[in-house]
């Protein structure tokens, strides 16, 4: 067990969206933490509430979406209740975010370096020419060719791997403990993905930032992080350590994810498919939300969320993990 | 081997960037020039594709594997080259000719959320096709064939009279399968169907396309981006870059020894689950624009085989002892 405190400590976090007819609740009592310099993935499909859970840790959660439960620990202090001025000296200094698609994030009519500069005096007290340095060290460090003249350049005279690598610098420039990263190389094709994720790990390895990455890839997960979490429909089902989870999944839904794979089947031959599809936020299943789509559905699915459970180092939701548990620790005791 | 269902012969198509005549009229240095610009989108490509199986065309952005579907579709006219379906040239039918290929052939697109009108419903949708096809049949005929067509896909023909924007991805992509399969085709061009679905729903639909090429006896040309997709479901495999044909060969032989260096290159940036790090071969730069294509070989620019020859003269796809088929000199000349 760890003895010190974690980085990041998100406790029993509820977010929900107040529209018309009532709250959706998006996150349900989502917990996990983050260490120091660790990577921790967070899988989960269109829905599942990666993308929520990521933009509230930075407490960026838009109305009329609000934080309805819990708390978001970063070095002692609750980020759910912090004032947005407080905020502001942790988002993008202490905690940086890279999004998705690197056109969306970058101003089309500032120059790189004046987008860079501004960061970096948002935080700091130093010279436009000070932080033009700090910039361009931090360009040559993702690798970018000829950084000085990228400084001058506009966001669309670059190819989209370039800008992510821009904005993976813009993220390390006032040299974060976290970077919050979601779907970063899913705009890009898959030799440029593999530079990034690469970079991404390095970087993060050399400057021992943590990193959270929102995917729905299982391959990138399995090679950037150590720790994952499996999301479904705004609750965590499954979490432990990455190579666990993978190659020994328990939750129905996670083996299902996984086995769906094209890579894990036979070619030619059919894959294996979970029925149906995530509900919709707008009517959630009771009970397990999964378990109109699992085989081992039973009344208590029906009715009651499951806690989780440990099996090895993975927590699990799911009733028939803990029966068969259950059943192991009564057969080990019946075999004494 | 018997003849080919469709061929395609030196395919070429330009895209004209430079407007109208005034448009390409610059003054410089005293003098008019005109100047015009073409993206080069299909530099002569050759592909057959054999009746029954799945050719799939792989590579990233730009490389013009779109434009060689929507070529062999007829929706793009060729600037150069011939297709041909079942022994007769197509290209150059035009008004009433053209009808039966159009049966004959169909296409399912990536987007299901832009191909299906959202004005009509379900059974319009499906029926339009029919109508148009076979005049002849009676509403009855129309209306049963439209419920198998509809089961056949694994969607409740009770949902005939809702519209597009009541469906899931996943359900939209069935019917946009469902409104291919409804005028019986022989060969479908299926452009990126699954890349826009959650993982647990392409595998829904991955099963789907492969039930019914069985129970149909379709032949494919299936375009996508995603290689561990196309190591399970094609029979064959051409991997394309900047217009190009680099290597074509059958699945199996494809993936377990690529000998063209981008094919090598593509084959290691997928993610696997069961890597723990990165493990791809890096290469240099990007993909240039296909306005100004380099000389040679087109992937000379960030090949690290390349040589004075390769920056010359163009490779042709020449058969190796493997079975594959490979456009590279490095190759040829057993450098590589």
């Amino acid at each position: 067990m760890k003895n010190n405190t974690p980085l990041l400590e998100v406790k029993d976090l509820d977010v929900r969206f107040a529209v018309r007819g009532g709250d959706l609740t998006a996150l349900r009592g989502i917990s996990f933490s983050l260490d120091k310099g660790e990577r921790l993935g967070l899988v989960g499909e269109s829905g599942a509430g990666k993308s929520v859970a990521a933009f509230s840790i930075l407490n960026l959660i838009a109305r009329p979406g609000y934080i309805a439960g819990g708390q978001i620990l970063f070095d002692g202090r609750d980020l759910a209740a912090m004032s947005e001025r407080e905020l502001r000296k942790i988002r993008g200094n202490r905690i940086a975010m890279i999004f998705q698609d690197p056109m969306m994030t970058l101003n089309p009519v500032l120059s790189i370096g004046t987008q860079m500069v501004e960061a970096i005096k948002a935080h700091r007290r130093v010279s436009t020419k000070a932080a033009r340095e700090i910039a361009l060290g931090k360009l040559r460090k993702v690798q970018i060719p000829s950084p000085e003249k990228r400084l001058d350049q506009y966001p669309h005279e670059l190819s989209g791997g370039m800008r992510q690598r821009v904005i993976i610098a813009i993220a390390l420039l006032l040299e974060p403990e976290i970077i919050v990263a979601d779907e970063p190389t899913t705009a890009l094709d898959v030799t440029i993905q593999a530079e990034i994720m690469a970079l991404l790990l390095d970087l993060c390895e050399q400057e021992n930032v943590a990193l959270m990455l929102i995917t729905h890839d299982l391959g990138v997960v399995s090679q950037v992080t150590q720790r994952m979490l499996v999301m479904y429909s705004g609750r965590i089902i499954e979490q432990g350590p990455t190579r666990e989870v993978i190659n020994d999944a328990q939750h129905p839904y996670t083996q299902g994810l996984i086995n769906a794979l094209p890579q894990m089947g036979e070619p030619g031959a059919r894959l294996f498919q979970i029925p149906g599809s995530m509900p919709s936020l707008k009517n959630v299943p009771s009970g397990c939300p999964f378990h109109p789509r699992c085989t081992f559905a039973t009344d208590q699915c029906r009715k009651t969320m499951p806690e989780y459970v440990r099996s090895g180092n993975v927590d699990v939701a799911c009733y028939e993990v803990s029966n068969l548990i259950e059943q192991e620790k009564q057969m080990q005791e019946a075999g004494s | 081997m018997t003849s080919p269902l469709v061929e395609i012969r030196g395919l070429e198509k330009r895209f004209d960037l430079s407007g109208s005549l005034l448009e390409q009229i610059t003054f410089r240095n005293g003098r008019f020039q005109r100047r015009q610009e073409a993206v080069h989108a299909i530099n002569g490509v050759d592909l057959q594709v054999h009746k029954g199986e799945a050719l799939c065309v792989v590579g990233e952005s730009g490389c013009g594997k779109s434009t060689v579907a929507r070529t062999v579709m007829g929706l793009l006219s060729p600037s150069a080259g011939e297709v041909h379906y079942d022994g007769k040239r197509i290209d150059v039918l035009k008004g009433r000719d053209v009808l039966p290929y159009r049966r004959k052939m169909q296409m399912i697109f990536q987007n299901p959320y832009a191909s299906l009108n959202p004005r009509m419903t379900i059974q319009q949708t499906l029926e339009e096709p029919i109508h148009f096809h076979h005049p002849e049949l009676v509403r009855d005929e129309v209306r049963s064939k439209v419920q198998e067509v509809m089961q056949s896909v694994g969607i409740d023909p009770d949902w005939g009279s809702r519209f597009g924007h009541e469906f899931s991805g996943g359900q939209r992509q069935r019917i946009a399968i469902a409104r291919a399969l409804a005028v019986d085709p022989e060969f479908i061009v299926a452009d990126e169907p699954i890349s826009a679905l959650d993982v647990s729903i392409q595998a829904q639909v991955l099963n789907l396309l492969m039930d019914a090429q069985e129970t149909r006896n379709l032949t494919y040309l299936f375009i996508t981006h995603d290689l561990a997709v196309v190591e399970h479901f094609g029979t064959r495999v051409a991997v394309m870059y900047l217009g190009r044909v680099c290597e074509l060969a059958d699945t199996k032989t494809l993936f377990a020894e690529p000998r063209h260096p981008y094919t090598q290159a593509l084959l290691s940036a997928i993610p696997r689950l069961e890597d723990d790090r990165p493990s791809h071969i890096r290469l240099q730069g990007e993909v240039p624009t296909p306005v100004n294509l380099p000389s040679g070989c087109v992937f000379h620019g960030r090949c690290p085989y390349a040589n004075e020859r390769c920056r010359q003269e163009i490779p042709r796809l020449i058969a190796t002892d493997g079975g594959a088929q490979v456009a590279c000199h490095a190759v040829e000349e057993a450098r590589l």
